[in-house]
């Protein structure tokens, strides 16, 4: 028996919502509590970790690295979940 | 200011180079372009990578490559804000943008909203963020162009602005969007390439550990370099400059049009993704770059010669690898404003057009060949405006004016849109009203901050504290949508939008 069309479609659009929201909410809580940290509490991101590494050269590069990651795994989730339920809503 | 290679050969050989390449596709390019769809569109056949390079390409502007390698050689850290600052709006674009834009729309992001909305007051309120963005992100990368132009080539300010208005006039005019994608390809690689070389050669000099170049610049200049300083003394301000630039790349409109160029949404996800890793890959690359001009020419001979710290890459370029490879740098850095100009330009003209012309004024009525000329027409017509607005602005501070393109597209188009994708409530009145709000309340509180009042008109105090309105201005946008929505639904447009989810998902069958 296959699935009524109607919920599938509202299925394939809850399920994409939540991971879109999730990763975007990820993603800005990075970001944003980066600049937070940087607005609110300079000498800690100013701390040396290692000679010619800072606390916040660190975390600035954590930054670009996470948005490398938060992508990569929406790609993959959208190539494997979401591509095969879109083409269940075709048929 | 002093030019700093006056007419260098190798740069004028590699530029010229450049050009011959680029006209060459430009006439190859032409002879594709029939359609409307390949104009605004080139004909949906750009695959996923190239469109990934072609995105980038957009992206990367002379002020991202120039400026901010300036601004991290002249204050370390604070620059770093700035380059992670232009990453972060791409994941946002991946998850909430690209797809639903690929599977609802035509050319513009404006037929998105058209799509469940009434077409006509939509598509003017959306023209209007829409040009305002492109106007205002055209003056800065024409000011800019001429500036740096002068000092890379010694040619005059208003030669090297007509130059570069003449020369991408005739890549969109010719080539539509065919010839412009491929512009950006070739463009996204020689910076890639050219900037990745550039860094290369920088961490030669610290046996490849960027953490002893670092370190040598704390040597050099105290612990400061590596910790944030003067640039963020607000911390509201932060915030909200993050806010624009994050939400604004997701409403950008020569960067949303890209997305159509592509044949699905799933070729348009995976292109972002590419874009994604090349963008995050070449602002990791400033780090270098800024730390290596610091270091390497030092920041006294970088501001002798320009105290705004534009040259530092083409300065370093000469320090590592000698006047052939300041030569190349300084094409690249041309060529980099060249396209991002035309990428402007075609959006500009796909508003002007498409949105304008075509859906509101000719309706059905307009053909295939009427709407080519009229496209072409508005080519024109934005090259000569970009021309004059170039000369116009020279000598003019323009750096804000990019944050306040990217304030406007993140006030203005990105809260309408990502509205219009996801919630069903939203109306006409409510998406052109928050539309024009955020277009007109971006553009008064920056006129009202100290940008334009202390610094610019030399008035004691501003009226509005903040540099980036976009804290008040994107809230204030959202809101207006909501409430509207809200205080007066249309039951009409809630279920059209219910016919168009299928369509969100699946494409046009």
């Amino acid at each position: 028996m296959s699935p009524d069309p109607i919920s599938l479609l509202e299925a394939v659009s809850a399920a994409r919502w939540r991971v879109a929201m999730s990763l975007t909410i990820a993603m800005m809580a990075a970001y944003f509590g980066f600049i937070l940290l940087i607005a609110f509490n300079k000498p800690l991101l100013g701390s040396i970790l290692v000679p010619g590494l800072s606390l916040g050269m660190l975390l600035g590069a954590l930054v670009i690295v996470i948005a490398w990651v938060v992508t990569w795994i929406y790609v993959r989730w959208a190539n494997t979940h979401y591509d095969s339920s879109v083409d269940r809503l075709r048929q | 200011m002093t030019p700093l290679a006056a007419p260098n050969a190798v740069a004028i050989g590699f530029f010229l180079l450049f050009i011959v390449m680029s006209l060459g596709i430009t006439v190859w390019a032409s002879r594709k372009t029939r359609t409307a769809e390949h104009f605004y569109a080139a004909g949906r056949s750009v695959t996923a990578f190239q469109n990934g390079l072609a995105l980038a390409g957009d992206y990367m502007s002379a002020a991202s490559f120039l400026g901010i390698a300036g601004l991290v050689a002249l204050s370390g850290f604070d620059g770093l804000i700035y380059s992670i600052g232009f990453l972060v709006g791409w994941p946002i674009v991946t998850f909430l943008i690209a797809e639903p834009l690929r599977n609802l729309g035509r050319f513009t992001f404006a037929d998105v909203l058209a799509a469940r909305l009434t077409q006509t007051p939509i598509r003017i309120s959306a023209a209007i963020g829409s040009l305002a963005v492109i106007a205002f992100y055209l003056i800065a990368q024409m000011v800019g162009a001429g500036n740096l132009i002068r000092l890379l080539f010694g040619l005059p300010y208003e030669a090297a602005v007509v130059i570069v208005g003449g020369v991408m006039l005739a890549y969109v005019l010719f080539g539509g969007m065919i010839a412009t994608t491929w512009v950006q390809i070739i463009k996204a690689m020689l910076l890639l390439g050219g900037a990745t070389l550039l860094a290369l050669l920088v961490l030669a000099r610290f046996s490849f550990n960027p953490l002893a170049l670092f370190g040598e610049a704390v040597r050099m200049y105290g612990p400061t370099v590596l910790a944030p300083g003067r640039q963020v003394s607000d911390p509201i301000d932060a915030v909200s400059l993050g806010l624009a630039l994050m939400l604004g790349t997701a409403g950008l409109p020569h960067i949303l049009m890209r997305f159509y160029t592509v044949r699905d949404a799933r070729t348009a996800r995976t292109s972002v993704g590419y874009a994604t890793a090349f963008i995050g890959f070449f602002y990791l690359l400033t780090f270098i770059l800024g730390f290596g001009a610091m270091v390497i020419i030092g920041r006294d001979a970088i501001t002798k010669i320009d105290p705004g710290g534009n040259m530092a890459a083409p300065l370093l370029a000469e320090g590592v690898g000698g006047t052939p490879f300041l030569g190349f740098i300084a094409a690249v850095a041309f060529a980099t404003i060249l396209a991002v100009v035309a990428g402007l330009t075609l959006s500009g003209a796909a508003t002007l057009s498409h949105d304008l012309w075509v859906s509101v004024f000719r309706g059905p009525k307009a053909d295939e060949r009427e709407q080519l000329v009229v496209a072409r027409l508005a080519t024109v017509i934005l090259a000569i405006v970009s021309i004059v607005l170039g000369i116009a602005f020279k000598g003019q501070n323009v750096a804000y004016m990019v944050g306040l393109a990217f304030a406007i597209a993140a006030s203005a188009n990105f809260p309408a849109l990502v509205l219009a994708i996801f919630w069903p409530r939203l109306t006409t009145a409510a998406a052109c009203l928050s539309m024009v709000v955020g277009t007109v309340s971006t553009l008064a509180l920056i006129w009202l901050s100290p940008t334009i009042q202390i610094d610019i008109l030399h008035h004691a105090s501003a009226p509005f504290p903040l540099r980036n309105p976009g804290i008040v201005t994107i809230p204030l946008a959202f809101a207006v949508a909501i409430l509207v929505s809200v205080a007066r639904p249309v039951a009409s447009e809630a279920r059209r939008f219910a016919e168009l989810e299928r369509q969100l998902h699946v494409g046009v069958e």
